[in-house]
């Protein structure tokens, strides 16, 4: 269970080598969470990622998770929320694609989005009715500041993960009331190994920052949380820069 | 002897708030209604949403029991008014079975002094049918909106714990409804009784109980109040004359800091006894005729009750009453109508607090001025004074809804014990709270006497400290799990009723009586149907 100030006991990781969930498993851990499953492809990282969790205290396991195969995930995760209640389910798979070459490779275009919003789609909505089954808990989905305007050096991760939002918008809409708690993450751009080699967006942030504002927003029961939180002033001027000005804005 | 007049039509619902805040759903389903409800505590924080159950009759509330213990149910929790403060009434996913449905008092034995009423009866609805008989109930929390169910299963104690113990030492049986759906008639000194007393609905549901009574000859309190200039002078005090007073509590200004770290106010009384109103000045400026003679001492208690002061102390000795009036003409009605109608019971309510008040709004400089306008107002030292009861005891219950001034965020209440001896873990806690400026007014210090049977009854012989903080207070559970580590290793504990957040880690070292409690339930609740936010986060 959630103590008062909604740190969860235990911990559900789907995309469990990702920095950001990982930042924010160490926090949580730090505070009450006693049981984390790390979903994900298998792979040496995963492993070593639990082995990191284990040493700081936590009894952790791993599970196969594959984003790009949604009719595991009903099997997959309905085997975790069988072992026991789930107090938060962090949601933090997602591959940021290379534009260039996705834009010249439609296949590869597609995968980025079947990983980003239908794998997305599949796990969230098998998760958020386990946490409505369960009559408490968090949904917590990492969704990005590319999500609210089109970029055009991203806009197929950026195309993505605006569809993400607006379906986890949808889900907390759905889930309200029924003790679950749906809570949206939009990071600027976050130094870690996605971004590495990349040129750094203004307000870049960390993955611990992010794991703060997680924590915080878990305590607030905040719907929807923007890390640094000053682009969420940002952003709501950036929406309604005129498309001709945007363009040529260097972003 | 025979019981006298039974009430046994169902008491009309008691005046204030009556359900809990969140809990919204139709009152009259006996059967769980089909869309669960958000259930949070009286601190409202960590909601969980459960189907409500309110059974009317026992049949219903076995069959719902019985429905709790179904495959693929996950089980089922009593609540009374919801003022535990943390999540021991909630059960997420699973059935709530909101008891306040079951509210008859069946018989009262007006010579004996005992009622036996059903476990939804609240104690505002025990005192309103009480007190006209000239009894009271044995043991009052800060708040009348409690339930005996609920106060049994809580095992709460009151100003009054140091001479009278905790209530569920004044209950002489219960029955019991268990998993298999079975009633049982439980009295104390059995494992199953202590298992209950104080094991937050865990053992079954309360249906009803047989508690014995205080008697009193009024409904005013006579009481003296002094200030301590420090936690040090507020220790000497209680430690040298609680044991003169029935009543005992200080209220702590934990936002002093340096020398005045820990200066309190010290309210203390009895129930008035009939002479006491006769004693009021009938005309301004006339003193009172001096009483002589021990033997008519207003403050014996009257005969029946558990404990009597020490003899040859100052005890109640004094008959100086002040009626707070000047004019002549008031103070000659108030006495009047004490007179005309001494156990009256009047509770006097303001308008309930705005349903929505922004985070943050009780800060520190918020409740600094409050505490200091607090502190200052109250007198140097003051005996005697007539006071309504619900103004000594249940002071907050005039402002119903008062948990929202918190905010959306909610609050947490944080209660320790530690032992006679420990004061130094006391000392240092009181010390870092100070030293952090945790915004608290309702910081409360009592001196704890005889611990009671019950295996995960809170209190123990020592100093208990209750406080309210807001749950937005950044980095607050950090601190205060770093006072529970304090408290565990004095060999204190927390409150459980209280709880929303300790460290399942603790728990343990603090009842040292859990491996019991869980044996015991695991043997009459293989199946675990009784089941509560609580127990799944601390593992009960």
């Amino acid at each position: 269970m959630k103590d008062a100030f909604g740190t969860p006991q235990s911990l559900l990781i789907l995309g469990g080598t990702s920095d950001i969930a990982l930042a924010t498993a160490r926090r949580l851990i730090a505070r009450r969470t006693r049981t984390v499953w790390l979903a994900g492809r298998p792979s040496q990282a995963l492993e070593n990622a639990a082995t990191h969790l284990r040493g700081l205290g936590a009894e952790t396991h791993t599970i196969t998770f594959d984003a790009l195969d949604p009719d595991s995930h009903e099997a997959v995760l309905g085997k975790v929320f069988a072992e026991g209640d789930i107090d938060m389910v962090l949601l933090a798979f997602g591959v940021l694609g290379d534009q260039a070459n996705d834009e010249r490779d439609p296949v590869s275009a597609a995968r980025v989005a079947q990983t980003n919003y239908t794998g997305a789609v599949s796990s969230a909505l098998v998760c958020a009715r386990a946490l409505q089954a369960q009559g408490h808990g968090s949904l917590v989905v990492l969704s990005s500041v590319a999500a609210e305007r089109a970029r055009r050096s991203n806009f197929i991760y950026g195309s993505s993960k605006a569809g993400l939002d607006t379906f986890t918008q949808g889900l907390g809409d759905a889930l309200h009331g029924t003790g679950a708690h749906v809570m949206l993450v939009r990071p600027g751009f976050v130094r870690t190994s996605m971004t590495a080699g990349r040129p750094e967006s203004p307000f870049a942030t960390t993955p611990e920052a992010v794991a703060v504002a997680i924590e915080l927003g878990l305590r607030r029961r905040s719907e929807t949380v923007w890390v640094p939180g000053s682009l969420r002033l940002v952003m709501a001027a950036l929406r309604h820069v005129p498309r001709a000005v945007f363009r040529r804005l260097p972003l | 002897m025979p019981a006298d007049a039974v009430p046994t039509s169902p008491a009309p619902p008691p005046a204030g708030p009556r359900r809990p805040a969140s809990a919204s759903a139709p009152a009259s389903a006996s059967v769980p209604s089909s869309a669960p409800v958000t259930v949070t505590g009286w601190g409202r924080t960590a909601p969980s949403a459960a189907r409500l159950f309110r059974p009317r009759t026992y049949e219903e509330a076995a069959a719902a029991v019985r429905a709790c213990g179904a495959h693929g149910a996950r089980g089922g929790i009593a609540r009374g008014l919801g003022r535990a403060y943390g999540d021991a009434a909630q059960n997420a996913g699973g059935a709530v079975l909101d008891m306040t449905g079951l509210d008859r008092v069946h018989a009262i034995d007006a010579d004996g002094g005992t009622v036996l009423c059903d476990a939804g009866v609240s104690l505002h609805r025990l005192m309103e049918v009480l007190l006209p008989l000239g009894w009271f109930v044995p043991v009052t929390p800060g708040t009348r909106q409690v339930t005996v169910g609920g106060a049994i299963a809580a095992d709460i104690h009151g100003k009054n714990h140091h001479v009278s113990g905790s209530f569920a030492r004044h209950v002489l049986s219960l029955e019991l409804l268990t998993a298999d759906g079975g009633i049982r008639t439980v009295v104390p000194g059995t494992p199953l009784f202590d298992a209950t007393a104080g094991g937050m609905g865990l053992t079954g549901v309360i249906l009803t109980a047989t508690v014995r009574l205080l008697p009193v000859e009024t409904s005013w309190m006579s009481v003296d109040t002094e200030r301590a200039r420090d936690l040090d002078d507020l220790l000497a005090r209680l430690t040298a004359t609680d044991r003169y007073y029935r009543y005992s509590v200080a209220w702590i200004d934990l936002l002093a800091r340096g020398a005045a770290t820990g200066r309190a106010v010290l309210t203390r009384g009895d129930h008035a006894p009939l002479d006491a109103l006769e004693a009021l000045p009938r005309r301004n400026g006339q003193r009172p005729s001096p009483r002589t003679g021990a033997a008519a001492s207003p403050g014996t208690p009257p005969s029946g009750s558990l404990w009597t002061p020490p003899s040859g102390s100052p005890w109640r000795a004094s008959t100086r009453v002040r009626a707070g009036r000047s004019s002549f003409g008031e103070a000659f009605r108030f006495r009047r109508d004490m007179l005309a109608s001494p156990l009256e019971f009047r509770t006097p309510s303001l308008p309930a607090a705005p349903s929505f008040v922004p985070d943050g709004l009780l800060g520190r400089t918020a409740m600094g001025l409050f505490n200091e306008f607090w502190y200052r107002r109250a007198p140097r030292a003051r005996t005697d004074e007539l006071q309504r009861l619900s103004t000594f005891f249940h002071p907050l219950d005039g402002v119903p809804h008062w948990n929202r001034i918190y905010g959306r965020s909610g609050f947490v209440q944080y209660q320790f014990v530690v032992g006679h001896g420990r004061e130094e873990a006391l000392r240092r806690i009181v010390d870092r709270i100070s030293a952090r400026r945790c915004p608290s007014f309702l910081a409360v210090l009592k001196r704890f006497g005889e611990g009671d049977p019950g295996w995960l009854s809170f209190p123990m012989p020592g100093w208990t400290l209750a406080l309210d903080i807001p749950a937005s207070l950044p980095g607050l559970g950090a601190f205060l799990d770093s006072l529970d580590e304090e408290v565990a290793a004095a060999g204190g504990r927390v409150y459980l009723a209280k709880d929303a957040r300790l460290r399942p880690e603790l728990l343990a070292s603090m009842y040292p009586r859990l491996p019991e409690f869980r044996a015991l339930r695991g043997e009459l609740d293989p199946g675990g149907v009784f089941v509560s936010d609580l127990a799944r986060r601390l593992g009960l």
